[in-house]
Parts: structure tokens; C-alpha cells; sequence
């Protein structure tokens, strides 16, 4: 399995983290040398075995259709790092 | 000869494909996963719950209704009910997706195959596949233009219940394109699974088009986004179909890509973002469980079903012998069905249909109102129909009647009398008309007897204007008639 | 220090004293906050409520004044800074959520609140609970109130990690601090911290406690759970905190028992299943001694210990570091700088985005939400995370085939004593094998309480771990009371609040 640069710069680009030239490649090797780690997990046999997603047992609880939170904008822009007018502001995204 | 369906290029014919992928807002109180209210065109960031703006520790609790509404639509469209679905989360960065992920259905959706019967102008039926329908996440909205360096947003519409509703690539036109988005949303309005304004942004479609030589396998598709009008969606695949032809004949290739449809100029246009393929990550989602149906509940569901338009279209030919024509305008939407059927009980069907196709829906077209706001109820129009019936008024008369009825709301039958309407079957009074008439026109007479053959519309107009319209035009064939031939 | 003995008393101790009036809420409160004063040096705190504290302890002397005791009515608590408090600075120990507010209030906390609890304030903790050591968080690292014995090593007075993820809760309770604490537990964030500083620390079953208003790290594998001095007072505390959430959906539909009154001290019959595996190969002596020496003291009260397998259990740890990196990577990518916490701004929305998540994120988060990003990712889904998710499967299975022979299993809880700040900081893979016994019952989802059973040769604490059987946290607490009281570990860390007697 290969790990290099351009594979860690495309995964931080998919995680939004911007990495520096410099940190690509001692992060590539600290990477693939984890990776490696897990890669003894090839040796269990697991034909047959259903994934766990969950070691809760029962189906998915449902709730019923009311309006049980009336937040107030306030509380919901409280802690933004900037606001306008009621929206939350970003750096203009062109489409 | 041009082949049904297929476009002529430059070197010859070509068939378009499209599959289309319909997001329709479920109809429901609270939010999917959340307990924030889904009314439209609230102030900004009113109707967020912290688990919407996907703060720190917040968790999502599926809303029954909505799983409720997606199992309806699906037994709607005939299609099968898994029992177990999963939530899956598609992993993406975008500031009206506050936690980073929607959470949809991938490998796994509530709803499998379907299908949808389209009634062609033509009167031939296409049988279009549905692939699957799923629950999934609405977006927030962005705002890009509000200031010329910043993108604002509102997540009032985050986390709103769609369901993602996939159609098979079995279209083969724009045309059939706008008919299968008119059934579909006619379904979901019957359902009351979803209003389908697509004004208000409840249902909106993506398409899929690729074009290839008839027979060939299919070609490179693009997906032009975020249609929000049946028109447009229409336009969008003309233009497309004609745009990747036009390459193709050229020597080129289509990339696969995702388009936007400039409403202004007609055309679709590559989306400006990095054209980074998405790497969505899609994993089961670890703070939900597997959806889990009890069969008995589903079954409940189905016999609830109200009647659909294809069915009660069925019924409308066989119990009211209407043409399939009629039927189809009839079951369009559901209000409109009821609206017939409470006119046509215990009166002449086809009578009632000519009625509310013709004056209703002219009426209402008119004043720019949905069947829901119809001035005239369908016990009024029912009422009016029953004097036309049993002769109080003629049915020219009744037109008359029935617009004073759309203009101030009275019943027919005190329309009648206040404007004195009332038919006049008194053969008496009617033999004395027709006698003067035709002392009056006695040289039109003549030249009746002579062979003039279309005299007789005059007589008759010269009857029913001297009787201001109220002689019963059957009494006045039948006694104008006798006299002529008397004479 | 007004009255450094009451430090000294336990959870259950203090509920009595409080409801015999030998001594008011305020005073307790009033100690406590000197306490927390006292023990800044460890930085076990990142935010101490002492006023809060004091106006909480008001209302319970008022209730105690009417007879209207509430069970925890007056006991003081540091919160683990994971713990959304409404109103109070959460920080989650990382930059990227400076100044957040949550305006609501977790349910296990808010649930302490209703029981009279008193709040010390925000622990620290490694950054989104991403360690073992406590040495990731933003907020600088955490010291371990034991210290190496002077004797042992000339020269070497390195402070030493309490252990991770909940460090700060685990050092505030073993130094007196805080009479318990609330913690995590995601990979042994609870217990492993809880061997390394000499206290008890219960991870309960997965869905036990809710995690509404807790913030997320791994959804499969957080677990909240109680921190304190005995197993009596883990048990008082885990029944104030667990119940039933419908806004958790994995919050499991079972009742609360009154684990307390499982308390019995009778477990003659009792089956406990000692794991061969667990012998991990180079696994220190002394660590193995205790081990025996823990079932010896079980055998003495008569349980019988039963041989196991669990043949899985060397894959536990890749299977972790698999899942709960993937499921992080994607519950953290909400920390984007837009509506709450840190911003740095960009020219773009994506440069907003990577610049506040490069500023805002340690190394550790960094490293793991890269790691969660690439398991996931399209190519490498299926031999990595959908691998560790049937790897999972058997790693539970061998549990419920264990327990058809056993009711319970004994184990060591970490492989080695508190080791020193900056020691196995040069490998991640070094630091991620503190978990080793810790990470399977995570996994299954099994209860598993750490007891402080005896000190290494350098006098640090060392722990042993009782796992139970989903929901069974009543005979785990009972087996762990015996085993406690068998162990008579009266010793107390070096630095103490109010002098430690």
C-alpha cells in the first residue's frame, strides 16, 4: 500500500485541513506507519461475518411528528463568528 | 421518416435518454430529525433546532410521519417496502450543511422498484420504472447574493424531510419528461405525501440526459441540478440533448458532468466549482439504528391508500362512461375528482363533466384560483345542473346563470327567479309567440316554403329572442316545426 | 483550609454527613472550591465554577432545611469539559471551540443537576477525547497527583500523565479536588485514567448514559460514565446518571436499577472468567502479580475463576483505531468555524474552512480525523472500515460465547503504571497500546469498571478490570466492592488538597 504526498494532500483537502508542504511528508509516513499497524487485521478470516454498526440491538426509535423545539434565533447565532441581518455570513461560494 | 421520439441530427437520428431524480418535501410538522417546524418562508434562522445547526453533542431522532409519508409514496407508486433500511451519512463540506454530512440512504433505502404509468396526449400509456425512493436530509439555503464577497445562510430548510425518488433512464423526451413530473407530482398531492409547489421549492428535479444512436448502449450522461419549474426542466433536456449531439457529430466526447440551467439564456452550463470528483465516504450512520417496519403497520398503510389517479380514472370510464380523455383531465388532481363526483351524484355524468371542464375550469382559469377556492361550490354547480334538468331554465340561459354565480356567489335558483330566468313551457304562451314571428317574417316565411331551408335558425332566434331566451328551445323545435309544415 | 477532613470523605460518606447535618452543603462547596484553588499546579481544571458551586450548594442547604434531600443533594462534581453545560465555557480541550456557550444543558449533567449535585467545574481532558495521557489537550497538559518516589531514580522528578482521555477528572478525584467526576469512555478514557491515579472509574453499557449533549467522538463508542473514590459511590453516581433518553437514539429502552443495593459483598459462586490473552507478551511482572493476586483474593471470597478465551482480542486495538478514527472524522467535520468556535478567515469559503481547521485542531485530532477520512474513502471502505466492523462482530462474539461459561471477567485495566509527560510521545502506536485491555469490552459494548487493587514497584497505582455482561453492571460493581475491599488500597497520590490524611 502506498501513502504518499499527494495521496495525504488529497485526503486533508477531502478533511479540510490545510497542511504545509513542509508537514506532507513526515505526516505521510507517520500515516502509512498506522495504517501498516492495522493491516494485520487481514489475517482474521471474516467470510460470512455481518459488519457491526452497532452493538445496540433494537430497530431505529421513532418520535412523533410535533414541533417540540421553538429555538430562538438568538440562541442559534449566539455563538457564531459572524452574523448579518440573521444569517450566518461565509466567504462568498461560487457556483 | 423520422422515428417516434428520436431527434434528427446532422448524420442522422438520435434517441435522448433521461432519468430524472425528483427531492420532494415531505408534508409533515416537525423535521425529519428534529423537532424544529417546516413552515415556509419564515424569518431566517427561526425554525433551527441545535441539532439542525449541528451543534456540539446533538443528536438526530427520527420523525414517524416522515418514515410514514416515504412508505405511502412508495406503496403509491406500487413499489416495494423494504422492511429494513439503513441511514447511511454522505460526507461533505458546505455552509448550508452545518454538520458536515447529510444524512441519507445509500446502500440501502426504505423504498425499492416502482413504476409509473404516464397517459400520453396521444393516448398511448408508458410504463416509466421507479429505481427507489429514499428519506434524506434537506440543505439549508445559501444566499450568494446578498453582498458581493460573502455567501449568507439560512438553515431554516435544514433538515427538512425529502424523499429522493429515482426514476429508471426509461424517458425518452422532453415531453414525456414534463408528463411523468405532472403524474408524479399528481400522485404525491393525492397521497397528501407532498404539496408539490415547485414555486415554494417542495419538489424540484435533477436531470440525467444522455443521447446515443437508437439501439446503441447508453451514452455519457450529465446531470443539470436544481430544476424548479416542469417548463424549465423541459427546456433544460431540449437544450442539452441538442448541445451533446451537436458535440458528438463534431468528433468530440461528452465529459460527465454537472450542469446548471441558465434560466435566462436557455442553456445549461458546466457548475464553476472545482470539478473535484466527490468522494462522498459514504458509512451507516453510528447515532441511528436500522429502520426497522413492522409488516402488519405497512399492510395498514396500504388499505388507508386513498384511491390513485390511475384507478379512479378506471373507474370514471367504466361507472360514469366518460371518455379516457375526460377521466385524465378529471383525476388530474384529487380536489378536482371529489369536485366532479359530488356534482355528478345522481345527475348526468357526461352533463357534469362538460360543466367543470369547460365553464368551471374556464371560470377559474380566469381569476387565477385552484379548485379549492372555486366560487361555486360543486352543490351549487349540482343545483344548477338539476334546473337545467327538469326545464326551469334552458341551457343557454343557464351559462348566464351560471357566470352571475361565479360574480356573486348567490345560489342558481335565486338567480333565477331574481332575474326572472325562468323557462317558459307554456305551449299556450309559446304557440302565441311563434304565430306572431311568423306573421312578422311572413316574406322569410315564404321563402321557407320556397326551399330556404335555413330560415329555420332565424325563426327560431326570432322566438327566443322575443321570449328573451326562456322558451324551451325543445318546445319551440317541436311546435315550430308543426306550424310550418301546417302552413 | 477551613476543614481539610472533609476531603477526605467518600461520596456516600458526605450524603450522610450532609443529611445528619454533621456539616452544611456551603462548607462542602466552600472546601472543595479551596481544593480546586489548591490543585491548579495539575491543571486539572479548565474552567472551575466556584460561585456556581456555591449557589448550588445554597439551594441544597435549603432543601436539606425542609427535609427535601435529592439524591446527590450537595456532592460536589467536576464535569469532564466533553460535557455540553449550559451557559459555561465547554471547550472540548480544543482551540476550535474557544468561546463556545453551549446554550443547553447534556442530559447526564443536567440529570446530576436535578439529583442536587454541585458543580466544581469543566475538567480537562485530551483534546475531543482523543488519548491516553491527557497530554492533547489545548489547555496543556494534566499532571498525575501521584509523583515518582523520590528514591527511585535520582534526578528523575518528571511529572507523570494521570491518563486518557479523562485525565483531569480522574487527577481531580484523587487529589481531593472533587468528591467524583464525571468522564468518557471511548477506548478506556474512564479507566485506564482511573488505574493511573488510583481511583475507581466505570465505564457503563453502551446506551446506559445518554450521549445527548455530550460532545461527540466515536458515536459507537462514547460512553459516559462515573469517576470517583469507592465502588459504592461509582455506583450512586452511575444510577443519577444513566436513564432512558429519547433524544438519544441509541440510548438503550432499559430501567435503572438501583445499583447501590446490588452492593451485597456476596459473591460466593460467582464465575470469573480470567482470559488467557490478556497475557500480553511482554506485559510487566508486577502487573501479572496483581492479577493473581486479584484472583486469588476473588477465590477467597468464593468465586470460582474459570479459564477463557478470547481469541480475538490482539485485534481489538487495530479494530479501534479503524472505527473510531472514521466515525470522529466525520463528527468533527461540524467544526468549521461558522456558527460557533474558532474562525480564521480566508479568501475562500474551502481556505476559511482548512485554515480554522489546521489552526483549531492538535496534532492528535489532526492525525485521527486524517486517518478516519482515508479509511472511509472510496477504494479503501471495504478492506478497512467495513474489515474492522466484522472484525467487531467476532471480537463481541467471543464475549457472549465467554459468558455461557462465566458472569464476569478479570483483567489487568493498562498494561503499565503512569508513565512520565513526553514519554511514548515519539510513536502514536506506542501510546494507542495503553488501551490494549481496555479497548475490547469498548468495542462490545460491555460494562467494565477499573478498582485501584495495588502500586507498582515505584509506588504508582495499578488497576484491575471487571467486564460484565450487557446491562450488568450490578454484578460488576458487586464483584468490584469485594475485590476493593480485599485490596484495602488506602494510599493516597503525593499532592493532596488540603494535605491528604
Amino acid at each position: 500500500m502506498a501513502l504518499d504526498k499527494a495521496t495525504v494532500a488529497q485526503i486533508a483537502a477531502l478533511a479540510r485541513i490545510r497542511l504545509s508542504e513542509a508537514e506532507l511528508e513526515p505526516l505521510a509516513d507517520e500515516l502509512l506507519h498506522i495504517l501498516t499497524w492495522m493491516e494485520q487485521l487481514n489475517e482474521v478470516d471474516t467470510s460470512g461475518v455481518a459488519p457491526m454498526a452497532s452493538v445496540a440491538a433494537t430497530g431505529l426509535p421513532m418520535r412523533e411528528d410535533l414541533v417540540t423545539d421553538r429555538s430562538c434565533r438568538d440562541e442559534i447565532l449566539a455563538n457564531a463568528p459572524r452574523t448579518a441581518r440573521g444569517f450566518f455570513v461565509v466567504p462568498k461560494v461560487v457556483e | 421518416m423520422i422515428a417516434k421520439g428520436t431527434i434528427g441530427g446532422r448524420t442522422g437520428q438520435w434517441e435522448t435518454v433521461i432519468g430524472l431524480e425528483v427531492h420532494a418535501q415531505v408534508i409533515s410538522k416537525a423535521k425529519l430529525f428534529s423537532g424544529a417546524p417546516t413552515d415556509f418562508g419564515a424569518e431566517p434562522n427561526t425554525q433551527v433546532s441545535p441539532v439542525d445547526a449541528a451543534f456540539p453533542g446533538m443528536l438526530p431522532v427520527i420523525n414517524r410521519s416522515c418514515v410514514e409519508q416515504a412508505v405511502k409514496t412508495g406503496l403509491g407508486l406500487g413499489a416495494e417496502i423494504r422492511l429494513e433500511s439503513v441511514f447511511d451519512r454522505k460526507n461533505y463540506f458546505y455552509p448550508d450543511l452545518p454538520p458536515g454530512y447529510q444524512i441519507s440512504q445509500y446502500q440501502q433505502p426504505v423504498v425499492g422498484r416502482g413504476c409509473v404509468v404516464l397517459d400520453m396526449p396521444d393516448g398511448t400509456a408508458r410504463e416509466i420504472g421507479i429505481t427507489r425512493l429514499h428519506l434524506e436530509q434537506d440543505a439549508g439555503k445559501s444566499l450568494h447574493d446578498q453582498h458581493p464577497n460573502l455567501t449568507y445562510v439560512d438553515l431554516n430548510r435544514a433538515g427538512v424531510a425529502l424523499m429522493e425518488i429515482v426514476s429508471e433512464p426509461d424517458l425518452r423526451s422532453a415531453e414525456e419528461s414534463g408528463v411523468y413530473l405532472r403524474k408524479l407530482r399528481s400522485i404525491l398531492r393525492y397521497l397528501g405525501t407532498c404539496d408539490g409547489n415547485m414555486e415554494e421549492g417542495s419538489l424540484r428535479c435533477d436531470c440525467n440526459v444522455s443521447v446515443r444512436r437508437p439501439g446503441e448502449p447508453y451514452g455519457t450522461r450529465c446531470e443539470i441540478k436544481n430544476l424548479n419549474s416542469i417548463r424549465y426542466v423541459m427546456q433544460a433536456i431540449e437544450y442539452e440533448a441538442r448541445r451533446q449531439i451537436e458535440i458528438i457529430e463534431e468528433g468530440g466526447t461528452i465529459a460527465q458532468q454537472t450542469r446548471l440551467f441558465d434560466v435566462g439564456r436557455g442553456i445549461t452550463r458546466p457548475m464553476r466549482s472545482k470539478e473535484e470528483a466527490h468522494d462522498y465516504r459514504y458509512f451507516p450512520d453510528p447515532d441511528l439504528l436500522p429502520l426497522v417496519l413492522d409488516p402488519e403497520w405497512v399492510e395498514r398503510l396500504r388499505a388507508e391508500l386513498p384511491e390513485l389517479p390511475d384507478a379512479k380514472k378506471a373507474r370514471f370510464v367504466s361507472d360514469y362512461g366518460l371518455s379516457a380523455d375526460d377521466a385524465g383531465v378529471l383525476v388530474a388532481e384529487k380536489e378536482t375528482a371529489l369536485f366532479f363526483e359530488r356534482v355528478a351524484a345522481g345527475r348526468d355524468p357526461k352533463a357534469a363533466a362538460n360543466w367543470v371542464m369547460g365553464n368551471l375550469f374556464g371560470a377559474l382559469n380566469r381569476l387565477g384560483v385552484g379548485i379549492d377556492r372555486s366560487p361555486v361550490s360543486a352543490e351549487g354547480l349540482g343545483s344548477l345542473l338539476d334546473l337545467i334538468a327538469d326545464g326551469t331554465i334552458s341551457g343557454r340561459l343557464a351559462k348566464d346563470v351560471f357566470a352571475e354565480m361565479v360574480a356573486s356567489g348567490s345560489n342558481p335558483a335565486a338567480i333565477v327567479e331574481a332575474k326572472g330566468l325562468r323557462q317558459v313551457t307554456d305551449e299556450g304562451a309559446i304557440a302565441a309567440v311563434i304565430d306572431s314571428v311568423l306573421a312578422a317574417q311572413a316574406d322569410k316565411v315564404a321563402e321557407y316554403r320556397a326551399g330556404r331551408d335555413k330560415l329555420y335558425g332565424f325563426f327560431v332566434g326570432q322566438v327566443m329572442r322575443a321570449t328573451q331566451g326562456k322558451a324551451n328551445p325543445t318546445l319551440v323545435n317541436e311546435m315550430l316545426k308543426k306550424k310550418l309544415a301546417a302552413l | 483550609m477551613k476543614d481539610p477532613s472533609l476531603l477526605a470523605l467518600t461520596l456516600a460518606q458526605a450524603r450522610d454527613g450532609l443529611a445528619r447535618k454533621s456539616f452544611s452543603a456551603r462548607e462542602l462547596a466552600r472546601a472543595y472550591n479551596e481544593a480546586v484553588s489548591e490543585i491548579e499546579p495539575l491543571n486539572a481544571y479548565i474552567t472551575p465554577t466556584p460561585e456556581r458551586a456555591l449557589a448550588m450548594a445554597e439551594a441544597t442547604d435549603q432543601r436539606l432545611a425542609r427535609d427535601e434531600a435529592l439524591p446527590l443533594d450537595g456532592i460536589p462534581i467536576a464535569v469532564k469539559d466533553l460535557y455540553c453545560t449550559k451557559g459555561v465555557l465547554t471547550t472540548a480541550a480544543s482551540h476550535i471551540l474557544d468561546g463556545f456557550h453551549p446554550p443547553y444543558e447534556s442530559t447526564v449533567t443536567d440529570k446530576l443537576w436535578q439529583s442536587g449535585a454541585v458543580m466544581l467545574g469543566k475538567a480537562n481532558l485530551d483534546e475531543f477525547a482523543m488519548g491516553s495521557s491527557n497530554t492533547t489537550s489545548y489547555y496543556g497538559p494534566v499532571e498525575n497527583p501521584w509523583r515518582h518516589r523520590p528514591e527511585r531514580q535520582i534526578g528523575d522528578n518528571r511529572p507523570l500523565v494521570p491518563g486518557g482521555s479523562s485525565g483531569g477528572s480522574a487527577a481531580a478525584v484523587a487529589a481531593r479536588a472533587a468528591l467524583a467526576a464525571t468522564g468518557t469512555d471511548t477506548g478506556g478514557s474512564i479507566r485506564q485514567p482511573a488505574s493511573f491515579c488510583g481511583i475507581v472509574g466505570l465505564k457503563p453499557t453502551y446506551g446506559r448514559c445518554s450521549r445527548w449533549g455530550v460532545v461527540a467522538y466515536a458515536s459507537s463508542l462514547d460512553h459516559p460514565g462515573p469517576m470517583t473514590r469507592t465502588v459504592r459511590d461509582a455506583a450512586i453516581l452511575l444510577r443519577a446518571m444513566s436513564g432512558h433518553d429519547p433524544r438519544d437514539s441509541t440510548s438503550a429502552p432499559v430501567a435503572v436499577p438501583n445499583f447501590e443495593a446490588a452492593l451485597t459483598g456476596d459473591i460466593r459462586g460467582l464465575r470469573i472468567g480470567i482470559p488467557r490473552e490478556y497475557r500480553a507478551d511482554g506485559m510487566s511482572g508486577e502487573i501479572e502479580t496483581l492479577w493473581q493476586q486479584g484472583v486469588e483474593w476473588l477465590r477467597a471470597a468464593g468465586a470460582e475463576p474459570v479459564d477463557i478465551s478470547l481469541p480475538m482480542t490482539k485485534y481489538a486495538l487495530p479494530t479501534y483505531y479503524i472505527i473510531a478514527p472514521a466515525e470522529a472524522s466525520s463528527n468533527l467535520a461540524r467544526y468549521d468555524g461558522v456558527r460557533f468556535g474558532l474562525r480564521v478567515e480566508g479568501n475562500s469559503l474551502d481556505e476559511m474552512y482548512e485554515l480554522t481547521r489546521a489552526a483549531g485542531f492538535g496534532a492528535e485530532v489532526r492525525r485521527r480525523v486524517l486517518i478516519g477520512t482515508y479509511v472511509l474513502s472510496a477504494g479503501y471502505y471495504d478492506a478497512y472500515y467495513l474489515k474492522a466492523q466484522r472484525v467487531r462482530t467476532l471480537i463481541t462474539r467471543d464475549f457472549v460465547t465467554a459468558f455461557e461459561r462465566v458472569d464476569c471477567i478479570l483483567a489487568p485495566t493498562a498494561p503499565s503504571a503512569a508513565f512520565a509527560i513526553g514519554e511514548k510521545t515519539d510513536d502514536p502506536i506506542a501510546m494507542y497500546l495503553n488501551d490494549v485491555f481496555t479497548v475490547p469490552p469498548s468495542l462490545a459494548g460491555l460494562p467494565a469498571i477499573s478498582v485501584p487493587a495495588g502500586l507498582s514497584g515505584d509506588g504508582l497505582p495499578l488497576g484491575l478490570q471487571i467486564i460484565g455482561r450487557a446491562f450488568d453492571e450490578e454484578t460488576v460493581l458487586r464483584a468490584a466492592e469485594v475485590l476493593e475491599s480485599a485490596a484495602q488500597f488506602r494510599h493516597l497520590p503525593s499532592f493532596v488538597a488540603g494535605g491528604g490524611r
